[in-house]
């Protein structure tokens, strides 16, 4: 039994798209693993200490309220990737995923420094990519797994040169509607657009995530029991065929 | 075309659209008229002797806009859309529909009401609040808001505007023009701390989070910004002495500047109060006197599909429409004071009306129906992601029952209920009309549109 330690950035102003059920989701699946799990907030004012969380959560807010955070989130930067070199895990959902790139520019053309943690940068667009998504992706080698969600971002995301996607769009728009990949993976560390909640329909993602927490706490990676995940597939199956049936597409 | 042959054709092409079955045709005659001549609708409005009255708000359009059809009804020939059609189009039908109307009384979508006051000049605007909804459609709140003080600049100049002065965002639309700001003033029935989806908490002049002295519903109460000041208006109608009772009514001192008058709604929660207040201020605009203004609301039961008892031989069958974090956590709220049930059904849709993304049950605090609940029987298009919301909550698997058809739903729900019990159902806007639908097919209910030509 292990104490996994959660640090959930601005809980307060980055929950728009129900980020709550991603963080139920840890919980849960924690305590069904025997494991207990403490979710602190980090809001304004607060200081991260590398090596007290052992994975982070940052969801997605309105304009404004992103506006609000973005210079204490910048300042997080350095903290975050010091947390996560020494081998925390993170996830970072729509609007807490471009924070985590390198900049934002917005349609008049100015630039919101973001916390530089994705090798990416994100550039506002006309037209809003709205819709179901469903990815493929590769986390593990070998083990290629999908993760179906909702869509809803106006910026337009560019990965840097060499720079790894957290998958491969079958359906839907992705990062920029037209590079047919879709969030980032550094390491540890994945960004992506998809809500939905993502981890409901996508519990082995949530998983992943945990384990790589309870490595971070323990110094050894866990081996979990399957756990009965009927709802979740019968979930993310209806989610997928919504993506197919009526994903976005430029 | 003349306008009046253009009217005869499109009134036509709604009876046949009854005739073929094929629903309620409460929108096929305005959706053609605005194909055929978008200006017709315009020119029928400025028909109307009285002029036009408007509706807007996330939550309460319907329901506020029939309880102002009970006041204004026995003075005045109304052209209303009290089917919920509140687009463009549906605003058209109503005129249509209603030949020898004095008055237009109009609920209008949050994202249609800059057109639809643009065409119709409407003589009074009540704007009742706005909270998170259906983001895949309406997009962010600070938009909706953009485009609701644009519309508030654009009003003729004698319009008369009413408010809810207690949401932040509504209550400081155009502050500087006169109107008619309304609200609740009895703390007894603050909630403890804003609610996990709360919307507009921070201050909408400087960014600081508000203090707040109550709050009512979502981020709805009595508010001050700690650093600039910026604090809830003066109320001119007000609602105090609450009385809640249960699922059955609310009663309440419904405070005017023409004395108080204790008012009994026949629909229950804290947010018909809210609705009753924001019907009451625009019956006022619109020169009614306060006797007229507690008859009607004593009078009104319940608007179509948001609060329905249906008697299916020895059951009946409470239906309650959900729709968005706001208005979920209210139903839930009223559910729980009167005592939640031990089996529940719930229907959640992600059609178009749905809203596509079904990520706001995730907002809903579930929670406190958790309980007493025995048993959810969870039903529509997305019944699994429903299932999901609850089994995270905490209820346990086995407690779930996964039918997403919803005539088989309904049949293992009523199979659950004892014989003179009640099964209360929740439903997103799809799935209340496929529900209503249903039962309207065994015969219990009428179909919608009687009822909307009643």
């Amino acid at each position: 039994v292990s104490r996994i330690v959660v640090g959930h950035l601005f809980p307060d102003y980055l929950n728009i798209y129900a980020d709550r059920g991603n963080i139920a989701v840890f919980a849960r699946r924690a305590a069904w693993r025997r494991h207990e799990l403490e979710v602190r907030p980090l809001g304004l004012g607060d200081e991260i200490r590398p090596g007290e969380h052992d994975l982070y959560y940052i969801g997605g807010g309105q304009d404004r309220e992103q506006a609000l955070i973005a210079p204490a989130l910048e300042a997080f930067g350095e903290p975050l990737r010091a947390a996560i070199d020494g081998g925390a895990a993170l996830l970072a959902v729509c609007g807490g995923y471009q924070l985590l790139g390198r900049f934002y520019r917005d349609r008049s053309g100015d630039e919101l420094p973001g916390a530089g943690l994705f090798p990416l940068h994100t550039v506002a667009g006309e037209r809003r990519m709205i819709g179901d998504v469903l990815l493929e992706c590769e986390l593990d080698p070998g083990l290629r797994r999908t993760l179906a969600g909702f869509e809803n971002h106006a910026g337009r995301t560019f990965l840097d040169e060499g720079a790894k996607p957290l998958g491969r769009v079958l359906a839907g728009f992705g990062n920029d509607g037209e590079s047919g990949y879709e969030g980032c993976r550094a390491g540890r560390a994945l960004g992506t657009y998809l809500h939905g909640p993502l981890l409901p329909r996508n519990p082995w993602l949530a998983d992943w995530l945990l384990a790589q927490a309870i490595a971070h706490r323990t110094g050894k990676p866990p081996t979990f029991e399957p756990l009965p995940d009927e709802f979740e597939a019968a979930a993310h199956d209806v989610s997928a065929a919504r993506a197919y049936a009526r994903g976005g597409r430029y | 075309v003349p306008l009046s042959a253009e009217v005869l054709f499109a009134r036509a092409a709604g009876r046949l659209s009854r005739l073929a079955g094929t629903g309620g045709g409460t929108t096929v005659p305005g959706k053609l008229l605005w194909k055929l001549d978008p200006g017709a609708v315009d020119r029928l409005a400025a028909r109307l002797p009285q002029g036009s009255a408007l509706i807007s708000a996330t939550n309460g359009k319907t329901t506020t806009s029939a309880m102002v059809a009970r006041i204004l009804s026995p003075s005045l020939r109304l052209a209303h859309n009290r089917a919920g059609a509140n687009l463009v189009s549906g605003v058209a039908s109503a005129l249509l529909s209603a030949s020898g109307a004095e008055l237009g009384l109009f609920e209008v979508d949050e994202a249609a009401l800059p057109e639809v006051a643009r065409r119709l000049r409407p003589r009074a605007l009540c704007l009742g609040n706005l909270f998170r909804d259906q983001l895949d459609r309406y997009g962010e709140l600070e938009l909706v808001a953009e485009r609701w003080r644009a519309a508030v600049v654009d009003l003729p100049v004698d319009a008369q505007l009413v408010v809810n002065g207690d949401d932040p965002q509504v209550g400081d639309l155009n502050a500087t023009r006169p109107r008619i700001v309304f609200g609740v003033d009895d703390p007894r029935h603050s909630s403890e701390e804003l609610p996990h989806a709360a919307d507009s908490k921070w201050c909408v002049r400087c960014g600081t989070p508000y203090a707040y002295a109550a709050v009512y519903i979502g981020h709805l109460g009595d508010y001050r910004c700690p650093a600039c000041g910026h604090t809830r208006p003066p109320l001119d109608l007000s609602a105090r002495e609450i009385q809640l009772n249960g699922l059955e009514s609310v009663s309440f001192s419904l405070e005017t500047p023409e004395g108080a008058r204790r008012v009994e709604l026949a629909v229950p929660g804290l947010y018909n109060v809210y609705n009753a207040l924001a019907a009451a201020s625009l019956a006022r605009a619109l020169g009614f006197r306060l006797d007229e203004v507690v008859a009607g609301l004593e009078g009104f039961s319940a608007a179509f599909g948001r609060f329905e008892r249906i008697a299916l031989g020895d059951r009946t069958l409470l239906v309650l429409l959900i729709k968005n974090p706001a208005g979920a956590n209210e139903v839930v709220r009223t559910l729980v004071a009167a005592g939640a049930p031990k089996l529940l059904l719930v229907a959640l849709n992600d059609e178009l009306a749905d809203g596509r993304d079904v990520s706001w049950i995730w907002d809903v605090d579930f929670e406190p129906l958790l309980g007493g609940l025995e048993r959810l029987v969870a039903t529509g298009e997305r019944a699994a992601e429903l299932a999901l919301r609850f089994k995270y909550a905490g209820l346990p698997s086995e407690s779930i029952d996964v039918v997403p058809e919803l005539d088989a739903a309904l049949d293992h729900g009523l199979e659950l209920t004892a014989a003179g019990s009640e099964l209360v159902a929740l439903a997103t806007y799809t799935a209340m009309l496929a529900l209503r639908d249903l039962v309207a097919r065994r015969g219990f209910v009428r179909p919608y549109w009687e009822e909307a030509a009643a």
